[in-house]
């Protein structure tokens, strides 16, 4: 059998081999605990310093901004009940916070504030997104409350890799905030962006950034959260007072130093001309598939998306059995089908964009990364067509 | 938790192979039943046989549009309900369909509902035509 193919580095990518060797003398030789005070500890100890101001260096913030979590999850998380924890003992007079998210958040931050709704311990409004998945900004305005703490939306979307305005949001919340008894927060969920996209927290104007390791060619287990330094937020894990206190639990030592040295990577020059290579293949897979596949049409915009992203809908075929009829062929790929998720419900974000379930059902994703050959392109463009025919015949459609 | 693989064997078989994918001309009964909680359509034709005054499914087919265990549930249930009474077929529960195909992750159950559910609307539909007749 050939070679798999892999085209789901959205959800997860290898580790790059440099990010492997600078991790596993922390696995083995330097195990230490940071919080001890001996050889051990203090080579951990550094170890994880230094990664942290290799971070702060690529967000151009200042080493004690970033918090290293357990995942971008975590950090998410973090940023939304951390924040409201802070703002409950900062600002009184607010009684019932409101926060304002997309409507293409992701599960990390769409989960935790319909969870402070259903509780009660919010309002919650959501900025809508036009046909092409990218957020109406002029709606924004309209939806700020005097009661208002959080604005937070996604910087690149997972599923169909729309860039959102992030800087253009962070300056009109400035904006707005000149007029304002208290301030309005502001985070993105930067982890599909990192590869590709300005993360400069002051030319994004953000007072928070999640960051993920896994979807870098890092280790999975680690993330980030920035938090510009006055931004009241609390802990949500306590305990040893790790973190600057932000974060309680032994530091993952490897993780970290790995996670680093993935953003290292990032920074290196040749991955500008790695991303333009991703494009081209990128084009070349949506070019061929619209031309060869009826009824195929892309999902979200074309201009205003991640170079390796790729989100078709396909008419009378369903998701999932094409992710499975791939799979037979030795390509992973994902979808939003609504076979596909636990909840049998189909993905928020294609609704979001005004799609209905029936094309929802339809849908495939694929994600392109740094190892991605045009070979492997040339296969899924010769497996997928016959696979698309084939699920019509099933279905009874022609 | 399970450690098997998402789909069994059978599943992946059936889902890329089905036996008994296609339409009957001049079926005797058409059933076709959506799956509202995920959008999965299925369409099954039944051929029925009178035997001694009895009722026999002789052949069924069937389209559906839907994952790979939704597909493979409609192929299996085909198989299951073919040369019994309609009686008989009406009593091959989801469950018998996931135990035939090895077995089905406990999200897709819904689906063999609905291969049964197929079986049914195909079977009424028989039956409203001959008193038609």
């Amino acid at each position: 059998m050939s070679k798999k193919v892999y085209l789901d580095y959205a959800a997860t990518t290898p580790v790059d081999p440099a990010v492997f060797r600078a991790m596993s003398a922390f696995l083995k030789k330097d195990f230490g605990n940071p919080s001890s005070v001996h050889y051990f500890g203090q080579k951990a100890k550094s170890a994880v310093e230094e990664s942290r101001q290799k971070i702060a260096g690529f967000l151009g913030c200042s080493g004690e901004e970033v918090i290293f979590t357990g995942s971008a999850t975590e950090a998410n998380n973090l940023s939304i009940n951390g924040l409201l924890k802070g703002i409950n003992g900062s600002q009184k007079n607010i009684s019932k916070p409101h926060l304002i998210i997309s409507t293409i958040e992701h599960h990390a931050i769409f989960e935790p504030c319909l969870d402070l709704k259903k509780r009660g311990k919010v309002e919650l409004d959501f900025l809508p997104v036009d046909g092409d998945g990218i957020v109406k900004i002029n709606e924004l305005e309209k939806l700020v409350k005097p009661n208002t703490v959080l604005i937070s939306i996604i910087y690149a979307n997972n599923e169909i890799g729309t860039i959102q305005p992030i800087a253009e949001i962070g300056k009109l919340i400035k904006r707005i905030n000149e007029k304002r008894e208290f301030k309005i927060y502001f985070h993105t969920d930067a982890v599909q962006a990192v590869n590709f996209l300005d993360c400069n927290t002051d030319n994004l104007c953000v007072d928070m950034l999640t960051v993920s390791s896994h979807k870098i060619y890092g280790p999975k287990g680690a993330g980030a959260l920035y938090i510009r330094k006055g931004t009241p937020v609390a802990p949500l894990i306590l305990g040893g007072g790790q973190e600057s206190g932000f974060r309680s639990g032994t530091e993952n030592v490897p993780g970290i130093v790995g996670f680093a040295e993935a953003v290292a990577c990032i920074q290196d020059p040749r991955t500008k001309i790695k991303n333009i290579r991703i494009r081209q293949l990128r084009d070349k897979l949506i070019k061929r598939v619209l031309k060869e596949i009826p009824d195929s049409q892309l999902i979200g915009s074309k201009t205003f998306r991640l170079p390796n992203n790729v989100n078709f809908n396909f008419k009378s075929a369903e998701g999932e059995a094409i992710v499975i009829a791939l799979d037979q062929k030795g390509i992973a790929a994902s979808t939003g089908s609504a076979c596909s998720s636990k909840s049998l419900e189909p993905s928020h974000v294609l609704l979001a964009l005004g799609l209905s379930e029936e094309e929802a059902h339809g849908s495939l994703r694929l994600t392109i990364g740094k190892y991605t050959t045009e070979e492997e392109i040339n296969k899924v463009l010769k497996v997928l067509p016959p696979i698309i025919k084939r699920l019509r015949e099933i279905a009874g459609v022609n | 938790m399970t450690n098997q693989p998402y789909y069994s064997k059978e599943v992946v078989k059936r889902f890329l192979h089905p036996k008994n994918l296609g339409r009957i001309k001049n079926a005797d009964g058409t059933g076709k039943v959506g799956n509202p909680r995920c959008g999965d359509i299925m369409k099954l034709d039944i051929k029925v046989e009178k035997k001694k005054n009895k009722e026999i499914i002789k052949d069924v087919k069937f389209h559906t549009l839907g994952c790979a265990a939704a597909i493979a549930t409609s192929d299996m249930i085909a198989d299951l309900v073919k040369g019994k009474t309609f009686n008989k077929a009406l009593k091959v529960g989801y469950s018998d369909v996931a135990k035939a195909l090895g077995s089905v992750p406990s999200v897709k159950l819904h689906c063999c509902v609905l291969a049964q559910q197929g079986l049914k609307a195909a079977i009424e539909d028989y039956k409203k035509k001959s008193e038609k007749k």
